[in-house]
């Protein structure tokens, strides 16, 4: 299946008079109704269009994304953020790496490396690193479960606005790919200095980035509001 | 040349929600609730520029405390070193991998710099009233906000050097003051780019031309 772009096009009162002169008349209708939308980046009017499986609908004036297709959207999302959140398990229940010096074992857990840093009173880096690979990326994932389970069932979850909000200010604060690439780096630093051991957690790390990204990309807040508004 | 006096949902007296994407009739107002999900609407990021100047300007000073201080303290049998972000990059390079220390120096030092050249020019841009085309400026912004995160890097790096070399007898590894400065850089310029609305780039070539 390949990716459709669509790009929108380009509306303005010269090209659709009778358009407009309807749209200023009753200008005090929902504009979803006229099915409007707006660029989030540039500000412009255009017309929603129906976009073909799995197209993507581009701004007429900065290219930028407005919306796209998603065929099964939602049911992949929650299947991705169910096997996200068993690898988030896994990869903070776990050693990501250890080292062996002279028979003995010294690994790190995720966890622990926030502890670590916390007791050697460096506390704003431990939140940092705290906040942006544990609290964020949990909390990211446990709010599209609250979402898209009940809507799955075709239920609406209480207070659903209020939890969207939370996740579309928490999603900029994520940082499991960064880590990733963290680990990496580090790994590759101290290889001359002891023999490695790599950890479950190394493993499951590499996956959860990959399961967290499609589940991300899947969760279409467009189609949720769709859903949670035919659900209520 | 590109089309200028376009329809913008502004112009319209019609406003985007940020929480949920409804297009809505807020008029004259510059502030109004979401009639579908209650959050707060405005036509535009609320007092965009001064946010974004004022998280620009604090990441610009902690910058220097990021590359001067050191970001990791080595104690070892041979004695105590203490590594800036350069440093580490012009270890990394002379002892073989030039590959990590090219991805270290970009993640840790160009897109820091990079991202605070791009948004100061973006803000000034828009203050000033640039012709520069639109587009290629909102391309920056997408520039600015896709490698934002990549800087934590160096963060991570540390902090797992950290809880992994603790030898008692051969070497320990401790997180220096420029680590938390560096982090700050990082938060702050993801702020910055955060408060910068890239509508304000099409509405200063608007109002010039119209």
């Amino acid at each position: 299946m390949g990716i459709h772009i669509v790009k929108m096009d380009f509306y303005s009162h010269t090209i659709e008079k009778k358009f407009w002169s309807e749209f200023d008349s009753m200008s005090r209708a929902p504009p979803r109704t006229l099915g409007l939308i707006a660029c989030h980046e540039c500000d412009l009017l255009q017309r929603e269009v129906t976009l073909p499986q799995g197209g993507i609908a581009r701004c007429a004036r900065c290219e930028g994304m407005l919306f796209r297709s998603h065929p099964d959207g939602l049911e992949r999302a929650l299947a991705f953020t169910l096997g996200a959140l068993v690898l988030f398990v896994i990869c903070n229940a776990f050693p990501i790496v250890g080292l062996e010096v002279n028979g003995e074992l010294i690994q790190a857990t995720l966890p622990g490396t926030v502890s670590r840093l916390y007791r050697d009173g460096m506390w704003i880096v431990a939140g940092l690193v705290f906040f942006t690979t544990l609290l964020a990326p949990l909390g990211h994932l446990l709010a599209m479960l609250y979402i898209l389970a009940p809507l799955r069932l075709g239920q609406s979850p209480p207070v659903p606005a209020s939890i969207i909000r939370v996740l579309t200010q928490i999603r900029h604060w994520g940082m499991v790919e960064v880590f990733v690439l963290g680990v990496l780096v580090s790994l590759v630093k101290l290889a001359d200095l002891a023999k490695i051991v790599p950890g479950i957690a190394l493993w499951s790390f590499g996956g959860l980035m990959i399961l967290f990204t499609a589940a991300t990309i899947a969760f279409d807040p467009r189609q949720v509001w769709q859903q949670l508004e035919c659900a209520a | 040349m590109r089309r200028l006096t376009a329809a913008t949902a502004a112009g319209y007296g019609l406003s985007l929600c940020h929480g949920c994407g409804l297009l809505t009739h807020t008029g004259q107002r510059q502030h109004a609730y979401c009639p579908r999900c209650g959050a707060n609407v405005h036509p535009r990021k609320p007092h965009s520029i001064a946010r974004t100047w004022a998280f620009i300007l604090a990441a610009a000073i902690m910058y220097i405390p990021a590359n001067v201080l050191p970001i990791m303290i080595t104690d070892s049998v041979f004695g105590a070193q203490a590594d800036t972000i350069m440093s580490g990059v012009a270890y990394l390079w002379h002892h073989g991998s030039w590959h990590l220390a090219l991805i270290v120096f970009i993640a840790s030092v160009a897109v820091p710099m990079l991202k605070l050249t791009a948004l100061i020019v973006l803000a000034v841009s828009v203050q000033y009233r640039w012709a520069w085309d639109p587009l290629q400026r909102t391309k920056l912004y997408r520039l600015v906000e896709l490698v934002g995160k990549w800087s934590m890097l160096d963060i991570y790096v540390v902090a797992l050097m950290v809880a992994l070399v603790q030898l008692k007898a051969l070497a320990t590894i401790s997180a220096g003051p420029g680590a938390v400065a560096f982090g700050a850089v990082v938060v702050l310029t993801m702020f910055a780019a955060l408060s910068f609305d890239p509508r304000l780039i099409w509405d200063s070539v608007e109002n010039k031309n119209g």
